[in-house]
């Protein structure tokens, strides 16, 4: 295998949720943590789209978060192209920062009501000193024309936009940088299926062209199915499997993966009946010992309650499961 | 086909603005029998949700109801005063909505809430009331309901409240359940819980499921029949399996293949260039013209009508010709 472009390493982030400081005392409580992400690695290869899917409270966008240097981790790292990201050295990042772009899930709340559409896309290239002002124009034009609008939108404010076309400007103001690695979370959850569908095209598209490098975040599974190479499935802040893609759909290595797909509608019609799961994600305040899932689990064992199972290799990737690659997969 | 208990009749909302009137729905027509499951699909600003708060006499003025007629069994329900309607909603019709907490009141417990309806709707003393209460909370799936019913909304996650809402929308034993995207705030794992908890209930007592979505594998896999609205009229309405096998509409054909699926894996979806007009912007003729692939002189001039093609599957499109045969 080629060198990874992106390696995150050991990475766990907490969020100090205690109350304040006079409310622990008079109600003798101690101070709580929430753990977001915890000890999370993988690697994505240059070209790829790795994709991590889970459900709310999974930890997804908070290591999208972390990635791109919004947030800092608690613990661990990430490299890109073999050089550290250190929040706290701005030349470094800054360096990094034009690499890499961000798309956000409500293309609503993440372009500014007050800008003309060509200063928003315009933006990245003004803050990183990428070309001189004369030629600013006609590059905007380009990246208008690159995601499907025209020339003359660059003029016009976003509310003049619809949800698809407005996602179609993030793309564009993400492109504006030139950058090899753009991370999406949720791009198309906003949107309707049949814009969804423009916006994945466009996304397959531009990868092709650019040779871009995806870090796709999602709770759809078809969406994330339909878009990646491979797949990191996490579940309270834990990877819980790693997989190829197209395997991870035939042959799920842990119970979870398992369940989460069992618990998709079927629209084929193929007479798959889903097969509802009990229970709900545990607080992650308090997660449940051992590994988080087991409350959940169907085949649980007496082991999982104690430790954390460590990710093992599979015959499709990695599988953090005691069972993973000894037992058959059982149909209950 | 037995009597309809749900009969909507060229129904037609609108709202007036300061620069025009806008229809929101426009000549929808459509039954529902008893203990059939409709579905109701359509992109954001289709008319469903529109549709479900029209039936129930909630739309929210100045919107109002044209033209056009809704029938509950043999009463029409369209022109009730607010209060007769009120003995409707919760007595004949229950609601589910998306969002939990906009069905529940934070500030009362669980059983106060359910007791009150059932007691508003049904002759019940306090404790009979509390004892059916206790019964539904339990069959929808509510560990421990008879400790649980005195628990705040807040002490519920979010998969449970929805829960406590079925409860509180079957509490009165109504003929027809409005589920407007009971689902769409909650987590895959838990939403196949829901919509089982649903439509088991449903059958159980009944009561017909007018169930609005945007998600087609939820209809596909719980619907009857299934209605598909485009810019608020009615686009094609037929059994789920050859509305999604083999639709009839060029925009149900479309919708269907932009939806990635896990079965089996296409390399690019199939896209529906542009957008669902604006309500201020419907084309003249079909409101699909601009982005429909086969568009025909026609379709710029004159609106299709909703035609049969197959026993109980029509669909508004003028390639559908008059003895039901099919474009390609």
């Amino acid at each position: 295998m080629a060198d990874p472009f992106l390696t995150v390493t050991h990475l766990t982030r907490r969020f100090d949720v205690s109350k304040p400081w006079l409310n622990r005392v008079l109600e003798r409580e101690e101070r709580q943590f929430l753990t977001a992400t915890a000890d999370v690695s993988f690697a994505i290869n240059k070209g790829e789209t790795f994709a991590l899917v889970g459900e709310s409270g999974s930890g997804k966008s908070t290591i999208a978060k972390m990635i791109v240097g919004l947030l800092a981790p608690t613990e661990g790292q990430i490299a890109i192209d073999g050089q550290k990201l250190d929040p706290k050295d701005p030349v470094s990042m800054r360096a990094l920062r034009r690499r890499m772009q961000m798309i956000f899930q409500d293309p609503f709340a993440s372009l500014n009501p007050r800008w003309r559409v060509g200063d928003i896309i315009a933006e990245p290239i003004h803050t990183l000193g990428l070309m001189p002002r004369a030629e600013i124009t006609v590059e905007v034009a380009r990246l208008l024309d690159l995601v499907g609008l025209s020339k003359a939108d660059a003029g016009k404010f976003p509310h003049e936009f619809s949800g698809g076309q407005r996602q179609r400007i993030a793309i564009a103001r993400a492109l504006a940088s030139r950058p090899d690695f753009i991370v999406c979370d949720e791009p198309t959850s906003a949107l309707d299926v049949s814009v969804q569908a423009q916006i994945l095209n466009l996304m397959r598209d531009l990868q092709d062209e650019f040779k871009l490098t995806y870090l796709l975040i999602s709770h759809d599974l078809s969406v994330v199915r339909h878009m990646s190479n491979r797949i990191g499935v996490l579940y309270l802040g834990r990877l819980v499997e790693v997989a190829d893609a197209k395997r991870l759909f035939h042959e799920p290595q842990h119970p979870y993966t398992r369940m989460l797909l069992d618990s998709v509608p079927d629209l084929a019609l193929s007479g798959r009946r889903r097969k509802p799961v009990s229970g709900e994600i545990p607080n992650p305040i308090s997660p449940p010992a051992g590994c988080a899932f087991h409350p959940r689990c169907p085949v649980a064992q007496d082991q999982c309650q104690i430790a954390v199972p460590a990710l093992r290799p599979t015959p499709t990737g990695e599988a953090a499961c005691l069972l993973a690659g000894v037992a058959p997969p059982t149909d209950a | 086909m037995t009597k309809p208990l749900l009969s909507v009749r060229d129904l037609v909302v609108e709202f007036p603005t300061r620069r025009g009137t806008l229809r929101a729905l426009d000549g929808v027509s459509f039954d529902i029998a008893p203990g059939e499951v409709l579905g109701m699909v359509g992109e954001s600003g289709a008319g469903k949700s529109i549709t479900g708060a029209a039936i129930i006499g909630l739309i929210e003025p100045p919107g109002r109801i044209a033209s056009g007629e809704v029938w509950l069994g043999d009463t029409r329900i369209d022109q009730l005063s607010p209060e007769a309607m009120r003995r409707v909603r919760g007595r004949r019709i229950g609601m589910v909505f998306q969002d939990p907490l906009t069905s529940l009141n934070p500030l009362y417990t669980i059983a106060r809430q359910l007791t009150e309806t059932i007691r508003t709707h049904m002759d019940a003393s306090e404790g009979e009331a509390r004892a059916r209460a206790i019964a539904l909370l339990d069959r929808v799936g509510i560990p421990a309901a008879a400790r649980r019913i005195d628990d705040y909304p807040h002490h519920f996650s979010g998969g449970m409240r929805q829960r406590v809402v079925i409860a509180l929308a079957l509490a009165a034993e109504p003929e027809l359940v409005i589920a407007d995207e009971p689902t769409t705030a909650l987590d895959v794992s838990v939403q196949a819980q829901i919509i089982d908890v649903l439509k088991e209930i449903c059958a159980e007592r009944g009561a017909s499921v007018m169930l609005i979505t945007h998600d087609m594998g939820v209809i596909a896999e719980t619907a009857d029949r299934v209605a598909v609205l485009y810019a608020g009229r009615m686009a094609e309405i037929g059994p789920v399996r050859d509305v999604i096998l083999q639709p009839r509409h060029p925009y149900t054909a479309g919708l269907m293949g932009s939806i990635p699926t896990l079965e089996h894996a296409a390399d690019r979806l199939v896209q529906i260039p542009g957008a669902m007009p604006r309500l201020d912007a419907i084309p003249a003729g079909c409101a699909f013209n601009p982005r429909c692939t086969q568009v025909m002189d026609r379709c710029l001039r004159d609106r299709p009508a909703l035609r049969p093609v197959a026993p109980h599957h029509a669909s508004a499109c003028w390639l559908v010709d008059d003895k039901g045969a099919h474009h390609g």
